[in-house]
């Protein structure tokens, strides 16, 4: 019986890493071309360790104008979004959770059936009407949509101050704190764990974000890095410089991997509980 | 949740002037006595309006105008510029008539395919990974990568490695001899690559949920079914099975959800919308006909069909929940 045991694990071991193999193998590979020059790319045999190892691809891309435009108008975009929305986002959800209003619970309801209208079906006369503000290539019709919060965080911190006693907001209310000191010293302490773990989800959500911005953005100074980096593809794939547009997207996907690299075990933790909880 | 309640608690013990009543029950505070303290009450209630008042705005302005902007729109000659005049149903009429709406309709569906895939696989994994293997944290990890990814980045490395001459897939392919392809560029493999690159990118997800579920089975049953002399397959089909069952239906639903907006991969990958556009996903077509036609009018009249399949999806994942034992809380 141990014996046997022992051999399917290793079989099993065998598979994982055949798998994660496949899993990492791609991203490898992209890493691999974007540090070849242009001619190594088409090099038979395939090299996986490029011979030599340029950095000539990283260099370009750095001269290109509209990498910098890039990844200044992504970072203003997902952290203002993000940052301001996520206290708009607790706020409710506080509110939510553990304050008396009339309806409340139906108006927690409709807000959660917002869910099922996805940005597709009311892409268009959104565009219309920030077009009509004269917001077209601007940052703004990226922004100022999600400084108003986010449903699917208020849901989750909702979830999270159900386990929070009624009776300690009720005993600070007689200690004479107001709703606001309540809010921040109490409430938000409290949830801080479950607010950053949905910060890193939206924050990598935003981050990745490409339909929007191609909808919105039209000059290069304006574009977010998704759109910068899917241009490239576009504009030097006819010269084959595959190195170039490679490194373009490792270049984008870095600091979301970093991210994650460094809150993998909070983000990990909260996105298995979030499909226990439905 | 265990280590939630500790946060929680951690968090109560440093207020200080405050007694927390440890371990109490989520206590509902009794029916407010009008007569008494109203006023207070009064005061909440506005407090309460002002917290939820920011997403009750941005839900107004940005989903529930547009959404019935889009309804109406679908009735118009719309071109997002001129005035729009009311056409009736015409715009439906010419859908139904339209062999690009039916031929995008179903490759979004085609692409489905790829979900029972990528849920089975999952589900693999994820009682392989059960096993507690040593490394099961790293090879969590390392299936995730994919997930956090950005799309169009792993669009654009995908279509680099169905490359015909130079592709990284063909390259593997030729170790085994066999001569790919061009992936692409061929009607009848753009699909399969697209689904296998969305297989790749999901799998790490739906394996989360699925450790996470098997690991919230209770060990006692495997357990009895070991006294009962189960094997492997049995304790799958009598036990595992039946208690991923909710990430399962959990897990389809939300695909299906998603597939319906496959848009990235399509637009970086074949941005012609693929050989006779074999690849093209409706929400592509949608955006098409309305950014680059300004045909707005009968963009809304399509993005209204695919509300309607998404709705009665959503309907069907609300009734079937509520008969489930599995519950939201």
């Amino acid at each position: 019986m141990k014996k046997q045991k022992r051999i399917t694990d290793i079989i099993v071991y065998i598979i994982l890493s055949l798998g994660s193999i496949l899993m990492i193998g791609p991203l490898l590979w992209m890493i691999s071309t974007s540090l070849k020059d242009k001619t190594g790319v088409f090099a038979l045999p395939p090299q996986w360790i490029p011979d030599p190892i340029q950095f000539e691809a990283y260099t370009k891309l750095f001269q290109l104008d509209t990498l910098g435009y890039g990844i200044k108008n992504t970072i203003i975009v997902s952290l203002s979004v993000t940052i301001v929305g996520t206290i708009t986002s607790s706020m409710a959800a506080f509110a939510f959770a553990k304050l008396r209003m009339p309806f409340k619970d139906w108006v927690f309801l409709i807000l959660l059936a917002s869910i099922m209208i996805p940005y597709p079906i009311i892409m268009i006369p959104q565009f219309v009407m920030f077009s009509k503000i004269g917001w077209v290539d601007t940052l703004l019709p990226l922004i100022v949509p999600g400084l108003f919060g986010n449903i699917t965080m208020i849901f989750f911190l909702r979830q999270y101050l159900a386990n929070v006693p009624y009776s300690l907001i009720e005993a600070a209310k007689v200690d004479g704190a107001g709703y606001l000191q309540i809010f921040f010293k109490l409430i938000f302490p409290v949830i801080r764990p479950a607010v950053a773990a949905q910060f890193i989800l939206w924050f990598m959500g935003v981050w990745n974000d490409y339909l929007a911005p191609l909808i919105y953005l039209n000059s290069p100074e304006k574009q977010t890095l998704q759109v910068v980096i899917a241009n490239l593809k576009a504009t030097y794939a006819i010269q084959t410089d595959y190195p170039l547009i490679m490194a373009g997207s490792v270049v984008s996907l870095l600091p979301v991997l970093i991210v994650f690299l460094i809150f993998q075990k909070q983000i990990i933790e909260s996105v298995a509980l979030s499909g226990v909880k439905g | 949740m265990a280590s939630h309640r500790c946060l929680l608690l951690k968090g109560v013990k440093s207020m200080s002037g405050i007694n927390p009543v440890v371990g109490a029950k989520d206590v509902k505070p009794k029916k407010p006595k009008k007569q008494k303290s109203s006023a207070l009450y009064k005061q909440e209630h506005r407090v309460a309006f002002l917290f939820v008042l920011a997403p009750v705005i941005g839900f107004l302005l940005f989903s529930v105008y547009p959404f019935a902007y889009s309804i109406y729109a679908s009735f118009t000659d719309w071109n997002g510029l001129n005035r729009m005049n009311f056409i009736g149903f015409d715009n439906f009429v010419k859908l139904f008539q339209d062999p690009y709406f039916y031929q995008t309709l179903y490759n979004t569906v085609f692409y489905m395919i790829g979900i029972p895939i990528g849920l089975g696989l999952a589900l693999l994994l994820a009682i392989a990974l059960n096993r507690g293997l040593r490394g099961t944290t790293f090879f969590r990890t390392v299936y995730y990568i994919p997930v956090i990814s950005s799309l169009a980045a792993i669009s654009i490395m995908w279509a680099w490695a169905y490359n015909g001459d130079f592709g990284l897939v063909n390259q593997v392919l030729e170790i085994f001899g066999v001569q790919g392809p061009n992936w692409l560029e061929n009607t009848s493999t753009v699909k399969p690559a697209i689904i296998l690159m969305a297989v790749w990118k999901g799998l790490g997800y739906s394996m989360l949920l699925y450790l996470a579920a098997i690991q919230s089975v209770s060990k006692s049953f495997y357990e009895a079914a070991d006294l009962d002399g189960a094997n492997s397959f049995q304790k799958f089909l009598n036990i595992t099975w039946p208690m991923v069952k909710p990430v399962t239906f959990f897990l389809v639903i939300t695909n299906i959800i998603g597939g319906f907006q496959i848009f990235t991969e399509i637009n970086i990958m074949t941005p012609t919308g693929g050989p006779e556009y074999s690849a093209a996903s409706i929400v592509w077509y949608v955006w098409q006909k309305a950014f680059k036609y300004y045909q707005m009018g009968y963009g809304s009249a399509m993005s209204l069909i695919l509300f309607i399949f998404i709705f009665i999806v959503t309907v069907i994942q609300f009734y079937l929940n509520r008969k489930s034992d599995y519950s939201l809380d």
